[in-house]
């Protein structure tokens, strides 16, 4: 048997994590921006105004930069799953798969093939049909996010599917509750309103930025005080709906919201306190430094005031059954795919559910192998590998809590901004522009925790209660991940660095340069320059 | 036959498709990139050319985002192994793709001439390397990839990547994919585009489908003398999908001739492909680009099914385990989800098709580099 490199499950771990928290710095924007730019042209091809036109032309121009590297590091994902993943591509694929590629047939293909046209057809389309692509583009990046969702919800809560001994994974059997999966319904709400936040924070604080110069200031203020209702209402729902997923985890991930609520014993219900803040400590299983509000934690997870939620070492005790029945499992699997009689058949249908919790024992299994050993040491396998079925609480911990923070910043933000713009005091209020403009990162920030909490919580698991993290990863060598790893660091770094040139060129440009006559004569300089052969 | 067995017939049959859609498309695009530096003399005409697939290519690229969501969907198993076997062949060819959508979108948004030219070389490089490699993969996959499963169904590599980088056929392969897109993106451009990059196009584009029609029938000999696979007991195509056991597959050489000569009418598909190349290079010799534009289609889907014709039913096979080789049998997703997918496939793929067809309308036309310049949403 060969042996899994746990460096190589680490740095394959590291690589994905490093390529979707890059990713997902360009989404929000993009699922955002672009009902933004509906919503603007919208107003244009009503009143006819020309300011809505070069408001929905000057931010798709920002939005373009934004989208290209959407785009380019999303191939990485969908290629990483079978580059770094194969077990788990293996494993989960028949009906992690369908999603995906229903995004690409449904959604991916619309977005990018009229994105052409929101950009090239301003000329060539009349008015209502060049709206009428904006909101297909819209639609298309949105719908994309919902089906990404449905398949990330399927590893936090694999419904849809069940274990199959004779192809040794997991089998597709109902597209309907692959598609309302509670989890994929609200995430995607959830995803979906974070990036409009974004957007709206980027559109708010770039028009804070003309506003104290005194620049643009009609085009401004209007862009401004639209971002900041389409904030406001994004921030309610985004919280709503986190307190949605914080209830489903609660019913069907408890390990992950005991980690993201610092809670090692089983609540005491009504009187537990909400950790505000502390130093979970991993290692030796508690909490430093606790700071919490008594009463807050029991009606703000399981909305009610009688219920426990168990806490981290009770459901370790509850997973020590589990992970003996789960070895079962597996020696009789293997037995079965050799013998393939009824006797390992039904020994295996018995203990099938634990069978997860049984592969989970394989690092601390003699030899990596969990369907020999010998009886002494069942135990102490047993006791080994408890612990590892929570994740690393400090983490999940701590960016829970900076997303919560965060999100509660910006519902303060938007709701003065939405007063202050609605009232016309924008501009005296220098403090607040400042504050916005400041804030433009934030949103993204905030998303990038949700994301480390919803999948740094679903650890050990590549499919909750199926599939450990620790064999889902390819067989590689240290040296081809090294390989990869230098050059996603290289490259991403380039593109950032344009990216960011880019944006603050076209931000601190303005509108006005935007908004000039598409066949307008061009200026001598430029037709130069154009001209110049160049060297080759 | 069992629905099961017909339903994986269909989905290798729409991996075909895929294929043939990928490598038209994705390389007509590519063919352009390729192309760039050396169709445009000055930044005018290389706008111009940019502009040309400047509203498509987007559009276009998700052939091979659904080129890769298909195999995941329809077939996992071998996704997962082909991606993880060819790693350092699939991660130079993610890094090198990945570089087009922001070249396409950054070149021109700065003025300086360093900043554009280093643009121009990423259009070089992300537009030869993919499709080399695209083209290597169905070469390295003809002569069997190095690699065994453990009974938990993980794939174990056998083989370095330098067998599959250094291989003398699998670079014939990679060549003659790129003499096919640079084809394709020649004609793109005849379409668009008048002289002098007219002209341009047309000599680079006959120069590639002449080398690709040469290098296909050299291929074609080289696999006639290669260890080609076979099955050599009778298998039950609606077996589980499971490669671990269910196949006995030996190495003959020569094997991959012998779907051709049960079926002889097979040996229309090569025909129509090198028929395809010399026919498309004689209409853009005589100026019709869309004829030309055409029969580029037509040689992919030649070459593409000849291969596929030639493996059938194997779609990786294993030259240390051959028979854990991955086949159309063995390697599906389950009965449930190929039929989902068959259904969603149904219903979106005329839709894309339609809507696809009316944005190439909507911008038809020649582009020309006065309007490309001036135009502050172009490329």
């Amino acid at each position: 048997m060969e042996f899994i490199n746990p460096d190589v499950v680490d740095l394959s771990r590291f690589q994905f994590a490093l390529t979707a928290l890059y990713h997902f710095m360009f989404v929000p924007l993009t699922l955002g921006l672009t009902f933004m730019l509906a919503a603007m042209e919208t107003v244009y091809v009503v009143t006819g105004r020309q300011i809505y036109k070069d408001m929905a032309q000057f931010w798709g121009k920002l939005f373009g930069i934004n989208f290209a590297i959407g785009v380019a590091t999303g191939i990485t994902m969908e290629f990483e799953f079978g580059t770094n993943w194969s077990m788990y591509s293996h494993f989960f694929g028949d009906m992690f798969g369908t999603p995906l590629a229903i995004e690409g047939l449904m959604a991916f293909f619309m977005e990018s093939t009229f994105v052409g046209l929101m950009f090239f057809g301003w000329d060539r389309l009349s008015r209502q049909a060049h709206l009428a692509i904006t909101y297909l583009v819209a639609l298309g990046s949105n719908l994309s996010a919902l089906w990404i969702l449905i398949a990330n919800a399927g590893m936090n809560m694999p419904e849809g599917a069940h274990f199959d001994p004779e192809t040794m994974r997991m089998q597709f059997e109902s597209f309907v509750d692959l598609v309302f999966n509670p989890d994929a319904q609200a995430k995607f709400v959830h995803t979906s309103v974070a990036g409009y936040v974004s957007a709206a924070m980027f559109v708010m604080g770039i028009s804070a930025f003309y506003l104290l110069r005194g620049q643009h200031r009609q085009f401004a203020a209007r862009s401004f005080r639209m971002a900041a209702l389409f904030g406001i209402i994004s921030t309610v729902a985004v919280i709503t709906l986190g307190d949605v997923l914080g209830r489903l985890d609660y019913e069907k991930q408890p390990t992950k919201i005991a980690a993201i609520e610092g809670l090692w014993h089983t609540s005491n219900p009504p009187f537990e306190p909400w950790i505000v803040a502390a130093l979970p400590d991993d290692a030796r299983q508690e909490n430093h430094y606790e700071i919490g509000v008594p009463l807050v934690l029991t009606p703000l997870i399981t909305h009610t005031f009688d219920q426990p939620i168990t806490g981290m070492h009770e459901l370790e005790d509850e997973a020590g059954p589990r992970i003996r029945s789960g070895i079962d499992a597996v020696a009789a699997l293997r037995r079965y795919g050799v013998t393939h009689s009824s006797t390992d058949l039904a020994q295996f249908t018995a203990h099938e559910q634990d069978m997860g919790y049984g592969l989970l024992a394989t690092r601390h299994a003699p030899g990596q192998d969990v369907t020999a050993i010998p009886a002494d040491r069942i135990d102490d396998v047993v006791k080994a590998t408890q612990p590892d079925i929570l994740p690393n609480v400090f983490v999940t911990f701590w960016s829970f809590r900076l997303m919560v923070f965060l999100s509660l910043w910006f519902f303060a933000l938007f709701a003065i901004s939405a007063y202050l713009s609605l009232k016309r005091r924008l501009e005296r209020s220098r403090l607040l522009l400042k504050l916005c403009m400041w804030s433009i990162p934030l949103p993204i920030l905030a998303t990038e925790f949700g994301w480390i909490t919803a999948e740094a919580g679903r650890q050990p698991w590549t499919v909750f209660g199926w599939l450990p993290t620790f064999l889902s990863a390819s067989s590689h060598g240290v040296s081809y991940m090294v390989f990869s790893l230098v050059g996603f660091v290289l490259l991403y770094s380039v593109f950032i660095a344009a990216e960011l040139y880019l944006m603050f060129k076209f931000a601190r440009l303005g509108p006005d340069h935007d908004s000039m006559e598409p066949h307008a004569p061009a200026t001598p300089r430029a037709s130069a320059f154009d001209m110049r052969p160049m060297a080759s | 036959m069992e629905l099961y067995a017909i339903l994986k017939i269909v989905w290798a049959a729409v991996l075909g498709v895929l294929f043939i859609g990928l490598g038209t498309m994705v390389g007509m695009d590519m063919g352009v990139g390729t192309l760039l530096r050396f169709v445009g003399r000055n930044d005018g005409e290389r706008r111009t050319a940019l502009n040309i697939i400047g509203p498509h290519w987007d559009g276009n690229q998700v052939w091979f985002i659904l080129g890769g969501g298909a195999i995941f969907a329809a077939f996992p198993t071998l996704y997962g192994t082909s991606f993880s076997a060819f790693y350092v062949v699939m991660i130079t060819l993610l890094f090198s793709m990945i570089l087009r959508p922001v070249a396409f979108e950054y070149r021109s948004k700065a003025d300086s001439t360093l900043w554009r030219a280093g643009w121009d070389w990423v259009f070089l490089v992300s537009g030869f390397v993919p499709m080399f490699i695209y083209g290597a993969a169905f070469g390295n996959v003809l002569e069997g990839v190095g690699y065994h499963f453990g009974w938990t169904g993980q794939y174990y590599q056998d083989e370095s990547f330098l067998s599959y980088l250094l291989n003398p056929f699998a670079i014939l392969c990679g060549l003659m994919s790129v003499g096919l897109s640079v084809y394709q993106g020649g004609a793109m451009l005849m379409l668009r585009a008048d002289d002098p990059i007219w002209s341009r196009a047309r000599r680079y584009a006959m120069g590639g489908g002449l080398v690709a029609a040469t290098l296909f029938v050299i291929g074609g000999i080289w696999v006639r003398f290669m260890p080609g696979f076979v099955m050599t007991a009778p298998v039950n195509p609606a077996m589980p999908a499971n490669p671990l056991h269910g196949q006995s597959v030996a190495m003959v050489a020569g094997g991959w001739m012998h779907n051709f000569h049960a079926h002889p009418a097979l040996w229309l598909l090569p025909l129509a492909g090198v028929g395809c190349m010399l026919a498309g290079v004689a209409m853009l010799a005589a100026g019709r680009a869309v004829a030309g534009w055409w029969l580029g289609l037509g040689a992919w889907a030649g070459t593409i099914t000849t291969v596929g014709c030639a493996m059938f039913p194997f779609l990786m096979p294993s030259s240390t385990a051959p028979d854990q080789s991955l086949t159309v049998w063995n390697s599906t997703a389950s009965e449930y989800g190929l039929g989902c997918m068959l259904v969603v496939a149904g219903i979106f793929v005329p839709i894309i098709l339609s809507y696809t067809s009316w944005c190439y309308y909507v911008m038809r036309g020649k582009v020309h580099t006065a309007d490309v310049v001036n135009d502050t949403h172009s490329y």
